[in-house]
């Protein structure tokens, strides 16, 4: 072949004036927009919307276990729906998409000094799409039989067959719902990726980035290569469902009746899905660990301990977790010899996780802390986040698990791990860069109060949890009726967590109201008022307008840690401020 | 990381050797695929991701034509054709992978020659391999419509396990809707290739810069990444 192009290929152009379809119309700029802080804010708020229904999901579900009966519309079948439904918004249309969708598009192209996204067009439709399979999620609440309730986990055979709530309607619009996120989030996954390997400013090396990138774009890239897994399931557990294929079904004799299904693997379906389980876990961490590395270093006005270890173990977790599925399905019925292989490798995710907790501790060590709002909620989630991850090393062990597995110790630790915790970075993040999307702080005291009924309400609710499961209480069990084994002074416990679940969910609202109340009345904030250093809060405008940067984009000439730099005007130096001029 | 910050003017930065010069390189200034565009990163990565989709539904179809206690249909006498008085099997699988195969060869020969700007051969290529593709789809579909008329379904066939039947359809299906969108999407270029939307970079999807010929790559990449997923579809469907 003739080589008459490969020295053009890459027109630098591509990287200085990307050429940005400006909107004309009020509905190119606000609503179909392609400018990735709208995406995001759109993204963000569709996803704290849908994850406020699942919190009523939560109190409704503590409201049964705590109070039986108390409230007479709740029936076994519809129980089973709401725990269904609030894991499912919780872990995919809450926490991925929003700190993939929503803190992935705001501050992937503010913190590389890109102008946007490389592809604007295909971002917006990654947005539509989303809110497409949330709609669809929802409408499963208004169709005969109401949504499913399998479990958030979708087990085949029991997901499909007949008795199970939602059996009618509920579950097919879950698995499109499903299939339609992947599909959308695909879009935008292909975006971050590409923008952070392909679009950064001039000295961005990678190595410079915010660990905020690195735990989004490591997030993504996992997210690109677990999803396949789940869309596959649903597409067969759709095609068992409406077209009676057998991929998961095995011989089946139910009420008396023999079904038509047979010689299917329950067990693939399992797989499947915790091949994708898993990997989603820290697609939800991974981020959390990124931004409150950076929410830590900038409170503590203190570089990063470890800059380089915190981005391998990042890596280092990603690509562990991709082996390590099986751990969720000790007592399935699998290959017992797996269970030796998947204790060894969940064992040793431990290792880069406590390289970023020590990291993390390390880097507040004779640090300046300031106790502001973000910084309360990134201590918030390294407590809660020991906590998590430590119940996480007992039920990494077959030994352990096999009893634990189908107790409330269960949900304690996951709700610890990856519900609280990862959430504790959301506020931490929203109550950092809310300046910077609305030129306007976050009311304090609000904040402060927010923060610490959650923290406090956290463990009221889910520290218990850990000592029901111990005693035996089961999880997923609508009420505990005649369980001889379990002691009356349980039910006063449940009773506590539940308005403890109560207390803490009215926090919530407090902290939806500070949103926007302070959209007006909030204390007007600046460009940079927490003083940081990384690009997004260098911007000429506040918030940015359209294009980022204005006429000249940023030049990096630094890492993204340099506070309290000796010798320095200031106690932070921004990665776009030049060297300082060789002195005398 | 002080080797990469230079804290004063005209200070040396040393660059690194060994495992470090490696990471350096890779994690280098605004891109680490030097030469690749935008579109063709993004392109290689969706083809990474799409590999997941693949590889998940044959591992799954290869697990349930395990878990199933049914003997599984024969493929080789299932997908033969009965052409004069001779039962050929696979003939037809045959045909429709070297109508593939050959759809690459001329894929390649159209992204030669839309570097060397040649927009009529270019155009012509595109159009022959989608023509070829188109070919695969409809054999896949009288495929089909022989199957149907023999008695398979989703839910059950003739010969043996039910899943034969699912998975032929799910993964062929899945497959050939790839191929279609791949058809539309070469016309849709070839038409595009034609008019020399690429020439005078006129404004519009999928038109890039100006003189620009990498589309019609980037379109082929997706062509050879649909042809080798065939080849293992082929392997492991109609082969074991």
């Amino acid at each position: 072949m003739v080589d008459v192009t490969h020295g053009v290929a890459v027109p630098v152009a591509e990287v200085g004036d990307v050429e940005l379809y400006h909107p004309r119309s009020w509905v190119t700029k606000y609503v179909f927009s392609q400018d990735a802080k709208v995406i995001a804010i759109q993204y963000s708020l569709t996803a704290l919307s849908i994850g406020l229904v699942a919190l009523v999901l939560s109190w409704l579900m503590r409201m049964q276990l705590g109070f039986p009966g108390l409230l007479s519309f709740i029936n076994a079948d519809r129980y089973y729906q709401f725990v269904t439904m609030h894991g499912m918004i919780m872990v995919i249309y809450l926490l991925t998409a929003l700190f993939l969708g929503g803190f992935g598009n705001y501050l992937i192209p503010l913190m590389l000094g890109a102008r946007d996204m490389v592809f604007p067009y295909v971002n917006m439709l990654s947005y539509w799409i989303y809110l497409l399979a949330v709609l669809v999620l929802v409408a499963g609440f208004f169709v005969p039989g109401g949504p499913t309730g399998a479990g958030w986990t979708l087990y085949p055979p029991q997901a499909i067959l007949a008795n199970t709530p939602g059996q009618q309607w509920g579950i097919i619009l879950m698995l499109v719902s499903l299939m339609l996120f992947i599909i959308g989030f695909t879009m935008g996954g292909l975006n971050y990726v590409v923008t952070v390997l392909q679009g950064r400013a001039r000295g961005m090396t990678m190595m410079r980035m915010p660990l905020t990138v690195w735990g989004i774009f490591t997030a993504t890239v996992m997210a690109l290569l677990a999803f396949p897994a789940l869309f596959v399931g649903s597409v067969m557990m759709l095609l068992d469902r409406v077209l009676g294929t057998s991929f998961f079904m095995p011989s089946i004799v139910l009420m008396g009746e023999q079904l038509k299904y047979g010689g299917g693997s329950p067990i693939l379906f399992q797989h499947l899905f915790w091949f994708f389980g898993h990997p989603e876990v820290y697609i939800v961490a991974l981020p959390a660990f990124g931004i409150v590395s950076d929410l830590i270093s900038t409170h503590a006005r203190k570089n990063i301990f470890g800059y380089r270890m915190m981005v391998w173990a990042i890596v280092a977790i990603g690509a562990l977790s991709f082996v390590v599925w099986a751990h969720h399905m000790y007592v399935s019925g699998m290959n017992p010899g797996f269970g030796f292989f998947f204790a060894t490798t969940t064992l040793i995710i431990a290792i880069p996780t406590a390289i970023k907790v020590y990291n993390w501790v390390l880097t507040l060590w004779r640090g300046d802390i300031h106790f502001t709002v973000p910084m309360l909620f990134a201590l918030g989630f390294i407590v809660t986040f020991v906590n998590g991850g430590l119940t996480g090393l007992f039920l990494g062990n077959v030994v352990v698990d096999v009893p634990l597995s189908r107790t409330m110790f269960v949900v304690a630790h996951f709700h610890m791990v990856m519900g609280i915790a990862p959430i504790m970075v959301i506020f931490g993040a929203i109550y950092h860069w809310y300046p910077k999307l609305t030129g306007r702080m976050l009311d304090d005291t609000l904040g402060k109060l927010h923060f610490w009924v959650t923290f406090v309400g956290a463990y009221a609710i889910f520290f218990p949890m850990h000592y029901l499961g111990l005693l035996g209480v089961p999880r997923r069990y609508y009420e505990m009726g005649e369980t001889a084994f379990v002691p009356p002074s349980a039910h006063t416990l449940n009773e506590f967590i539940t308005i403890a679940a109560l207390i803490v969910g009215a926090a919530q609202l407090a902290f939806v109201f500070n949103l926007f109340w302070s959209l007006r009345h909030g204390r007007p904030s600046g460009g940079n008022p927490w003083r940081a250093t990384t690009l997004e809060w260098q911007t000429p405008e506040t918030p940015p307008t359209h294009g980022n940067w204005g006429k000249e984009l940023p030049v990096v000439y630094r890492w993204a840690y340099d506070y309290s730099v000796p010798g320095a005007a200031e106690d932070f130096l921004p990665q776009n401020q030049p060297p300082m001029p060789r002195t005398p | 990381m002080a080797e990469t910050t230079p804290t004063h003017i005209g200070a040396e930065i040393a660059r690194p050797s060994g495992m470090r010069g490696i990471v350096a390189d890779w994690s280098s200034d605004q891109r680490a695929f030097k030469n690749v565009s935008w579109g063709k990163a993004m392109m290689w990565i969706f083809l990474l991701s799409d590999t997941f989709v693949f590889s998940c539904f044959l591992l799954s179809y290869m697990t349930v034509r395990m878990s199933t206690v049914v003997p599984w249909p024969n493929p080789s006498e299932v997908f033969a054709l009965t052409i004069g008085a001779e039962k050929i099997p696979l003939i037809l699988i045959a045909i429709m992978t070297f109508v593939l195969i050959s759809s690459s060869g001329t894929m390649a020969m159209a992204v030669n020659f839309g570097y060397r700007r040649d927009r009529r051969k270019t155009a012509a290529l595109m159009l022959a391999t989608a023509a070829l593709g188109a070919t695969f789809v409809g054999m896949q579909a009288f495929e089909w419509t022989k199957l149907i008329g023999e008695g398979v379904r989703p839910w059950g066939n003739p010969w043996g396990a039910v899943q034969f039947g699912s998975s032929f359809f799910m993964i062929t299906g899945f497959h050939g809707t790839h191929v279609t969108i791949g058809v539309i999407f070469l016309i849709v270029m070839a038409r595009k290739v034609l008019r020399g939307d690429f020439d005078h970079a006129r404004r519009g999807f999928f038109t890039s810069r100006k003189g620009s010929y990498e589309i019609v790559e980037i379109t082929g990449l997706y062509w050879h990444f649909v042809d080798l997923v065939w080849v293992f579809i082929f392997a492991l469907f109609y082969l074991w």
